[in-house]
């Protein structure tokens, strides 16, 4: 029995301070990145939350410029973009999908531009990975409470509009028509959103944030019907993935390669793959018609 | 920047360009602007992979991009596209950084995989990379018509007996196949710009295929010669020259295509 | 323009719902001109128009959504607030995903509270009237289904319950047989018709064909060139009242039992009766 512990638990893992820094901060950023998937998934915004990743991408390289934390360049992007992209209208529409992703295919290039200055510049190596990929294990000092702060923010911010969340996501006009300012809402939503991707990327990385941002929930809506149940199921999901990801990629330490590690967002989005998959095989009662699947070509 | 170890780059950047606005075409034509999205990351991961066994390359790009478009394709039918479209991409892109992770040269090999690199073909890859050219050009020479039909009436061609699970799949493989050739060149965050933005410009200032397919490539090898010289001049990454061209290319066009109410 | 004025309400109580001389232009064009009526409690009140002819544009001034150029609206004698209180509203469709986490039942619960603000409670009392009002819409089959997997007319009932299970003394419905086949859309009038009499609500609903609201309906409310003409279904459904209305000659036929209207001009008088041959076919009698 012992022996099988150590196994699972490579020595140190209980008592190694970036492992509970790692911990702390993954949960946190699990749960709010899970349960804003969940709405982001109700309002169909998925691809908001693609686009402010890749504007985030932007603001953490250029973070390091300033020689600033990659946080704090991430929130900035989320609250600006997030703002932003609210007044442009947020709603995927097929049209917009050639042209937006044009604008952000320039948006990376300029982050690549800026990751290069990073790299030649302030000869600071592995910013690359430390933007596109996270850093969970370099959490530091501040970032830790700052990231628990805006999680309590965000979270506290879904509980109060929860309802009214739920109502102009089914439509804008019964909304509206009972009092609900929709556009306060609307851009209440998006910089939340903002923050929340701006976490999410702090511990996977900009191209890895979506997949933490809508995967759970993902998972969660083929397992339930529940609002409630749907966003408690998804942060269920999201933070098990971040704790089992941070504990293989401790343990990782030990694998081949001896001595490197391996990176701890790869098992995160591993792990949530994997529920994803899982979550597939539940039947569903009354198939939703996938009229997406159908209608896009391949 | 015409030095002989600079011909080899000239020569495969101005065959991927071609390939990739031919396939572009047709990726804007069916909107699968998520496929082109996921492909080249599964290109990564399978560049990464191949560099740390030390295969060639191209052969790994080959394979994973291959395995990863199919995969794509059979998900995407069942689930959320987006949820698909995010976890495929997190995947491919997690295994190409687990990859990499293993190998001495961790930062930079991630970075010139994801933003390109202009140095570092040699004339191997040359031939390789214009056969795999030919063989997708002749694809799509083949199966245009079909192709074009179930683009653009999937119903109609379906009652016409084009079976649209196969020319799916089939259209995959050729993205797989442009993502194999222009990933190591481009980057394959950036292999996206190269196939949707001079497809897109195109159509907004053409009104039928023929012109259309021409200007695309014409923009895309613009964009590439462009990008190489800029690149070896100011040792800036290209992926920042294609991803800045395709936009101005696409922007451009939009507004000539309002000016001149095309 | 003709209008028919409204009758006086009954003393001592006021209109559910009093429009005067609501007027909008949009485009260059006049949608609403000078548009007047009310609605008595309890009142089933259809508001008939062709597409386009400001059906959904004054029903959006009515719920407060819009102003008017010019004009007043009236909800139980009170001037229009920025949220009209009392007025239910069912939109003629909603867009949510298949597997949007919300279930029907949990629509209709909204219906109590979904504009405030803050987490909600576990109520036995809500539930309860949760149930109650699917099973008024006759929607307990479905209750526990996700919205998005709904047809067109099992959400139309659980849009009804969710506007009605708040007890609001004005319903509002926008074209809601426009998307249903003929069947569903008379289950949905009849449903309407009955649980707004047992709660006591007046109803306006909007469609472009008349025939199906004629068995429930106690006025009509007609639409055209941004006109109108209101009164009882008689009153109101004429060639002669219709012609004033659309400047342009219209037939009213009755043809067993249901109304038809049709531009030119009659053949004879203002209806045509229809008689069955022996053969069962239809002949034109003056």
């Amino acid at each position: 029995m012992g022996g099988t512990l150590s196994a699972v638990f490579e020595p140190g893992f209980f008592t190694s301070a970036p492992v509970h820094a790692a911990l702390l901060t993954g949960a946190v950023v699990a749960l709010i990145s899970s349960t804003v998937g969940v709405f982001t998934v109700l309002r169909s915004q998925s691809f908001a939350g693609h686009s402010l990743a890749d504007l985030g991408t932007l603001g953490g390289s250029g973070a390091f410029l300033l020689g600033v934390g990659p946080l704090w360049g991430f929130i900035a992007a989320g609250m600006v973009v997030g703002g932003a992209m609210d007044l442009a209208g947020t709603q995927r529409r097929n049209s917009r999908d050639v042209a937006t992703g044009i604008i952000l295919g320039a948006v990376l290039g300029l982050s690549a531009l800026l990751l290069y200055f990073d790299t030649t510049e302030s000869s600071t190596t592995g910013v690359t990975v430390t933007v596109l990929f996270g850093s969970l294990f370099a959490v530091s000092g501040y970032t830790v409470p700052a990231a628990v702060a805006f999680t309590a923010l965000g979270l506290a911010t879904l509980v109060l509009c929860y309802r009214p969340l739920l109502l102009s996501s089914v439509s804008t006009d019964l909304a509206a028509a009972r009092g609900i300012r929709v556009r306060l809402l609307g851009l209440t939503f998006m910089l939340v959103m903002g923050v929340t991707v701006a976490l999410s990327s702090l511990i996977v990385g900009t191209i890895l944030s979506p997949a933490l941002l809508i995967g759970p929930a993902a998972a969660a809506l083929r397992l339930t019907r529940r609002p409630l149940a749907a966003m408690g199921t998804a942060a269920a999901l999201g933070v098990a993935a971040t704790w089992l990801g941070v504990l293989l990629a401790y343990d990782s330490y030990h694998w081949k390669p001896v001595g490197s590690g391996w990176p701890v967002s790869f098992f995160i989005i591993g792990l949530i793959f994997i529920a994803y998959m899982l979550s597939g095989l539940r039947k569903p009662g009354r198939t939703p018609t996938t009229a997406d699947a159908a209608s896009e070509a391949v | 920047m015409f030095e002989p170890f600079m011909q080899a780059t000239w020569i495969t950047a101005s065959i991927i360009a071609v390939v990739a606005a031919l396939v572009g075409f047709f990726v804007v034509l069916r909107g699968a602007t998520f496929t082109a999205h996921a492909v080249p990351n599964a290109a990564f991961a399978g560049a990464a992979g191949a560099s740390l066994i030390g295969v060639s390359s191209l052969a790994g790009l080959g394979i994973f991009s291959l395995g990863g478009a199919l995969l794509i394709g059979l998900l995407s039918r069942r689930g959320r596209h987006d949820a698909v479209t995010a976890l495929i991409v997190g995947l491919m892109l997690g295994l190409g950084a687990l990859f990499l992770s293993w190998s001495t040269e961790y930062a930079p090999e991630i970075y010139s995989l994801l933003f390109g690199e202009v140095l570092g073909l040699s004339s191997n890859d040359v031939t390789t990379t214009a056969i795999l050219a030919l063989v997708c050009i002749a694809v799509l020479a083949c199966i245009y018509r079909p192709l074009m039909l179930s683009s653009t009436l999937p119903e109609v061609a379906e009652a016409r007996g084009i079976p649209a699970l196969r020319i799916d799949l089939l259209f995959l493989a050729l993205v797989a196949l442009a993502s194999t050739t222009a990933v190591p060149v481009v980057g394959a965050l950036l292999m996206f710009s190269l196939m949707i933005g001079p497809p897109a410009a195109a159509r907004a200032v053409t009104t039928h295929p023929a012109p259309a397919i021409c200007l695309a490539v014409v923009l895309a090898l613009a964009t590439v010669w462009i990008a190489i010289a800029a690149s070896y001049q100011t040792n800036w990454p290209i992926g920042f020259f294609v991803g800045i061209g395709c936009a101005l290319w696409y922007v451009l066009a939009r507004a000539i295509a309002k000016l001149c109410h095309l | 323009m003709t209008t028919t004025h409204p009758e006086p309400a009954p003393s001592g109580s006021e209109p559910v719902l009093a429009l005067d001389g609501i007027s909008v232009r949009l485009g260059g064009h006049q949608i609403l001109d000078h548009v007047a009526f009310a609605l008595d409690a309890g009142e089933f009140t259809g508001l008939i128009g062709s597409n386009g002819a400001g059906k959904t544009t004054l029903l959006r001034i009515v719920m407060g959504l819009r102003a008017a150029d010019s004009g007043t609206v009236r909800v139980g004698g009170r001037p229009l607030t920025r949220r009209a209180r009392g007025v239910g509203y069912v939109p003629q469709k909603i867009q949510i995903e298949p597997d949007a986490p919300l279930r029907a039942r949990d629509l209709v619960a909204l219906g109590l509270d979904g504009e405030r603000l803050g987490p909600r409670l576990p109520s036995r009392a809500r539930r309860d009237q949760v149930q109650q009002m699917l099973e008024a819409v006759d929607a307990t089959r479905f209750a526990d289904e996700r919205v998005g997997t709904l047809s067109g007319g099992e959400q139309q009932r659980i849009l009804i319950a969710h506007a009605l299970i708040a007890r609001p003394r004005l319903l509002l419905m926008d074209e809601p047989l426009a998307n249903l086949d003929l069947r569903s859309g008379q289950e949905i009038v009849e449903l309407t018709s009955r649980v707004a009499k047992e709660q006591g609500v007046a109803v306006l609903l909007s469609a472009h064909d008349i025939n199906p609201l004629l068995p429930v309906m106690d006025k009509v409310v007609y639409l055209a060139g941004g006109r109108c003409a209101h009164g009882s279904t008689d009153q109101v459904v004429r060639s002669d009242v219709l012609t004033r209305l659309y400047r342009h000659p219209i037939s009213v036929l009755r043809v067993d039992g249901r109304i038809l209207v049709v531009a030119g001009a009659a053949v004879t008088a203002d209806t045509v009766e229809t008689v069955a041959d022996d053969d069962g076919s239809l002949a034109v009698q003056a």
